[in-house]
């Protein structure tokens, strides 16, 4: 399915916006972004599974939070860094 | 950390760790001119840079962003390029714990080179075994069986989180070890990290309700001589203390500092050869600790008689009006004879010694918070 990269994590996909990858549950499709993209995956979940603070998933624009959120191959998935302040 | 590989040349290249990004500020051999480098990292909050003495050639930085986890990245020929760890520090899983940022980088003893250690926030203790490519915890302290009664719970600490900084190695012995943490305490380890004791007798802790706990003090820095391995001073929450081991009470050498200056500070640097010259940045902490130069009058305070007595050294610092704010890594000397020392403000400025302290000029300015200025 279409992943959306969003800036921050640019450089762990050669600056691609936008990916290929797999996965039947958001938890599933994060190991396999990790595997095609080695280091991502920790960036954005945190070492007891939980997706860190300020990174939100939607699935074909409505906001997710269950990594075991099923997923088909039709499916888009952004990926967003949410943070504001200086 | 005092770095005996510094200064070789007779130059110093200084890692400028900030909030936004890494700066080298880099000398000519007389230390007298200086050049800024950088940024790497641009946008990244780099909590310490630390260059690797055995080999001159090493370096690992700690960094994450606002949004994304916490890394490290390293370099292998002195800060030119830079790649990510496979395996940055990170707790077990299924304890609960997770690494918010990794504070503190310490090169391991020199017989044991590639071997690093990581002091997290919350407080843990992480070992590189390959020069920081994997990270493993030092489960000896993080899965303690008194670790949360030493640390209290994960948000207690300072303001930014609690850590574990001040990793020691005893150079005459790789399995002997020192940790600081805020708070907690220090605390010594004779095994590797297999276990733990604390090691705070005679240090004040004022805020809590017991006054001489065993443990859950604030250490903001501590520091091992090189050359004399028994002789430990720490700049604390509650004044700067020395213990010469096998002693085990902490003597209070902050109380001959002057009064309207006091003895509260963050960071703390020794001299590379002379076990008995120290150097301190006073901070106001007084009332709701404003920790700032003490009536904004900003100057650096030595000991060449290891806290017996100390002088000002304020010659080329601003003498009014000057309210700064140097965090506890952002103090660092390096081995050239006289020695250099070095410190780095919140507001973005750098400022050398190249005479002990007797002179100060500042180096760079306008750049980010600093967090940590090392000697490569």
């Amino acid at each position: 399915m279409r992943v959306l990269i969003p800036n921050p994590l640019r450089s762990y996909t050669a600056e691609a916006a936008a990916v290929s990858a797999s996965g039947a549950t958001l938890g599933e499709l994060t190991l396999d972004l990790d595997r095609r993209f080695p280091g991502m995956r920790f960036r954005v979940i945190d070492e007891q599974g939980q997706v860190r603070p300020h990174i939100k998933f939607f699935v074909n624009g409505l906001q997710r939070r269950d990594l075991n959120t099923g997923l088909q191959e039709t499916d888009e998935v952004m990926i967003v860094c949410a943070l504001s302040g200086g | 950390m005092v770095k005996a590989a510094s200064s070789r040349s007779g130059g110093a290249t200084l890692l400028v760790a900030t909030r936004k990004g890494l700066w080298q500020v880099k000398s000519d051999a007389t230390r007298r001119s200086w050049r800024l480098a950088g940024p790497q990292f641009l946008g990244h909050v780099v909590h310490h840079c630390v260059a690797d003495p055995r080999d001159a050639r090493t370096m690992l930085a700690a960094a994450r962003t606002g949004h994304l986890g916490p890394t490290i990245f390293r370099s292998a020929d002195r800060g030119r390029s830079w790649h990510e760890a496979k395996q940055p520090p990170a707790f077990r899983e299924g304890s609960g714990r997770v690494v918010d940022h990794t504070f503190w980088l310490t090169p391991g003893h020199a017989s044991e080179p590639g071997v690093w250690y990581a002091g997290t926030s919350p407080q843990g203790l992480f070992r590189s075994e390959d020069a920081g490519a994997t990270w493993r915890g030092v489960e000896g302290f993080n899965e303690h069986a008194s670790r949360k009664a030493w640390c209290g719970g994960d948000q207690d600490g300072t303001p930014d989180g609690a850590k574990m900084h001040s990793v020691l190695i005893d150079p005459r012995d790789p399995s002997h070890m020192y940790i600081g943490m805020s708070s907690g305490g220090v605390f010594e380890s004779t095994d590797s990290g297999a276990d733990w004791r604390p090691l705070n007798r005679g240090v004040r802790a004022d805020f809590l309700p017991d006054p001489d706990p065993e443990y859950g003090h604030d250490p903001h820095c501590v520091r091992l001589h090189p050359a004399l391995p028994d002789r430990l001073y720490q700049q604390n929450h509650c004044g700067i203390y020395r213990l010469d081991r096998p002693g085990e009470r902490w003597q209070d050498i902050g109380a001959t500092m002057p009064k309207s200056v006091g003895s509260i500070g963050f960071p703390m640097v020794l001299h590379a050869r002379d076990p008995d010259t120290l150097w301190v940045f006073p901070m106001d902490g007084s009332k709701v600790w404003p920790r700032v130069s003490p009536g904004g009058k900003a100057a650096v305070y030595r000991s060449v008689n290891g806290g017996k007595s100390w002088q000002r050294q304020a010659r080329g610092l601003p003498a009014t009006q000057a309210w700064l704010t140097v965090k506890r890594q952002a103090m660092s000397a390096d081995a050239g004879d006289p020695v250099g020392v070095y410190f780095g403000t919140t507001s973005g400025e750098v400022w050398g010694s190249r005479d002990e302290g007797r002179t100060w000029k500042c180096l760079a300015a306008h750049l980010p918070e600093i967090y940590a200025v090392e000697v490569a």
